[in-house]
């Protein structure tokens, strides 16, 4: 890994307002040195793609607790690769049913943490895949 | 309350029993923690004796159930004379589906009605509505229209069971058109008994559902103070919520403390429309989180009832005891909720029911046990409506009222969270008040804090979550999930059409005018609204017009 500070943007898609979450990775992946850009509640698609290309970014991560990710997490892979950005890592976490994970890895979504996981997880799952 | 000589004799004992039995114990046995804590993190002592609770009066401090200060109590009987009312949260899918779910829990034996609605409801857009993606009947029921209002009633006796729906900056709209359903069914208004959650302060503060800016969402919710006080005595016009606050991670004094303030605030706003405060302050209701740590939670609720009294009587003058007293709902901790192991959920949501009863609630919903997983199925909401049922009616806990007084650790635990409550108040005060601390971000800060602490506490296994930081099993989830009608939306969307369809077009267009009129000045906007919704006017343009007129807030984002 280089010595560049990893940066990460932490995106609430849709409606839901739960932002308990999106707030506490935030700060884990921040006190785990790397930058953290944190959008607030109620992102469209297009204004977490259009964040991840001003921001630069290495790293997505969502935080959606309504059940409209089949809906929105498309969307989001979509205009993140027309704005060229397939290589940055895009991880999801929140209420998102065993089911529904073999799709979202499909679109593109590398990471994908539920209810439960420990931040340190999250952190080196980030690390080992940013290079 | 106690003797102070005896105290004094106490002391000397108490020294004598840490020199003695104490150590020659922890000699042998040292305790498992070198520090215990509640699930906020407060500190735990070891014993709990009259010498922590030296202060305490009788009279003053606890008096009698049914009286001022009310600690023991809103009512002289409490549950011998009448059960909480059992209240469970529920929406999902279309007015059809949930229809047939409140069917369901009552036929079971719930004894009231609470409304969960969806995402696009919450934020008042119809099902339809670009910003609706994805988002329909995924958290709670759609309500687009009075079509759906009547759909989601149909069948259920309105004049006779009290319904709570859990809307806030839309909650002068659903409210109207629940009134209008029942009028259409020839049930006049002041028959209506029910509440509306419409605690827009606590949007701002934790749940994030808020559309316009502080002010004019302020003077929507005194709007319907004012009509409620004059137009629908048993109706409860707003449901000022902890329960959200603690679910986005607060501690527990947090939550007390945030509550009280926004509910002195509501006051505040009353009482400068120029409404005398015994006119609404008895049909202000409350509504807490009860989450893991047992006494805690009970000397939450306890020190709640005191506090709101003292200064419903004292800070703001109310004469009519209605005003004094805190009347609550609750609900068990969702955030407590794993998805591993989920029902083991069934066991953490009994013993948080049980400390709800024991803190004195009017009424009660309990959260199922795949609640960490999706909306709960029949089976499991079936449970958790049952786990009520069996502390009202095998526990024996109701027999008597408040049967926790008199305990030193709970009421040392009581005292504890008054005052940090007090010097949150204070906090609160210093910064401007409750508006300018939220546009601050003092109480997201203090909150996203906490919340952050908590965690920290389980990853580095300070805390112990069964089934997530300990006794962890790698095994398939085994129970059953619910399913929604997979033609919902499209049933949704083209009811919706019809209704735009078939309505009075000139009508429509008229009573939106005449609100948006009334919204630009300074009239009550509630019978406009009724007009509006009497019209068919969809929630999408009601809250339009609101849109336009008052402006969307943007809050400062703070990690």
């Amino acid at each position: 890994m280089s010595d560049k500070k990893i940066r990460v943007l932490i995106a609430k898609p849709g409606l839901d307002g739960h932002d308990r979450g999106a707030k506490v990775i935030a700060r884990a992946l921040r006190d785990a040195g790397m930058e953290v850009i944190y959008t607030g509640i109620r992102q469209t698609p297009e204004m977490i793609a259009e964040a991840a290309l001003q921001e630069d970014v290495d790293v997505v991560g969502m935080s959606i607790l309504s059940g409209a990710h089949m809906a929105l997490f498309p969307k989001v892979m979509d205009l993140l690769r027309q704005n060229g950005l397939d290589d940055v890592l895009v991880v999801a976490g929140g209420i998102i049913p065993d089911e529904d994970v073999p799709a979202l890895r499909q679109m593109g979504i590398q990471g994908i943490f539920g209810p439960g996981t420990p931040t340190d997880q999250i952190v080196n799952f980030i690390r080992e895949k940013v290079q | 309350m106690f003797d102070q000589e005896k105290l004094k004799s106490l002391q000397e004992r108490r020294a004598q029993w840490e020199e003695t039995t104490l150590r020659k114990t922890l000699d042998r046995f040292p305790e498992r923690m070198a520090r215990f804590m509640t699930t906020s993190g407060a500190p735990v002592e070891r014993l709990y004796t009259p010498l922590d609770v030296a202060d305490l009066d009788y009279e003053r401090d606890l008096g009698f159930p049914g009286e001022y200060p009310f600690t023991r109590g809103v009512h002289a009987t409490m549950h011998r004379g009448r059960l909480w009312t059992m209240r469970m949260f529920a929406g999902f899918g279309t007015a059809e589906e949930t229809n047939a779910r409140y069917k369901y829990l009552l036929e079971h034996g719930e004894t009231g009605l609470s409304v969960a609605f969806d995402m696009p409801t919450l934020y008042g857009y119809d099902t339809d509505d670009p910003h609706a993606l994805g988002e329909f009947g995924k958290c709670g029921v759609a309500v687009s229209s009075l079509a759906d209002m009547e759909i989601l009633f149909d069948g259920i006796p309105v004049d006779r069971v009290t319904t709570s729906m859990t809307i806030n900056s839309p909650a002068a709209v659903i409210w109207a058109m629940y009134i209008a359903m029942a009028e259409k069914r020839g049930i006049p208004m002041h028959l209506l008994g029910g509440t509306i959650q419409n605690d827009i302060l606590k949007e701002f503060i934790a749940q994030k559902e808020f559309i316009f800016p502080p002010a004019p969402s302020m003077r929507l919710v005194v709007d319907t103070f004012e009509f409620g006080s004059r137009h629908l005595p048993r109706w409860n016009t707003i449901s000022i919520s902890g329960y959200h606050i603690r679910e986005a991670g607060s501690t527990a004094a947090q939550e007390l403390a945030f509550t009280l303030a926004d509910g002195m605030e509501y006051v505040r706003w009353g009482l400068a429309r120029g409404l005398d405060v015994d006119e609404f302050a008895p049909r202000l209701s409350f509504f807490f989180n009860s989450h893991n740590d047992f006494f805690e939670e009970i000397a939450k609720f306890r020190a709640a009832r005191r506090i709101w009294a003292r200064e419903m009587r004292q800070t703001f003058g109310a004469k009519d005891p209605r005003s004094w007293l805190l009347r609550f709902h609750t609900q068990t901790a969702g955030c407590s909720l794993t998805a591993q192991q989920p029902e083991n959920n069934i066991v953490r949501t009994a013993w948080q029911a049980l400390a709800a009863v024991l803190g004195g609630t009017q009424s009660l919903h309990t959260n199922s046990m795949d609640e960490a997983l999706a909306l709960p199925s029949e089976y499991a909401v079936k449970i958790a409506l049952r786990t009520q049922q069996l502390i009202a009616h095998e526990s024996g806990v109701v027999n008597t009222v408040d049967p926790l007084a008199g305990s030193y650790f709970v009421e040392a635990l009581t005292n504890r969270l008054e005052q940090e409550a007090y010097r949150y108040f204070r906090q609160i005060e210093a910064l401007g008040g409750v508006i300018p601390a939220i546009e601050k971000g003092f109480f997201q800060r203090e909150i996203a804090e906490a919340a952050y602490r908590y965690q920290m506490e389980i990853d580095t296994h300070q805390r112990t979550v069964v089934g997530v930081n300990d006794y962890v099993e790698d095994r398939p989830l085994t129970i059953p999930l619910l399913e929604m009608d997979p033609q919902g939306y499209e049933r949704q969307v083209a009811r919706l059409e019809r209704v735009r369809r078939e309505r009075d077009h000139e009508r429509v267009g008229a009573t939106l005018e005449a609100l948006r009129q009334a919204a630009r000045g300074s009239d009550n906007t509630m019978p406009y609204i009724l007009d509006c919704v009497r019209a068919y006017a969809t929630l999408g343009e009601i809250m339009g017009v609101f849109r336009q007129v008052f402006g969307e807030y943007r809050e400062p984002t703070i990690i």
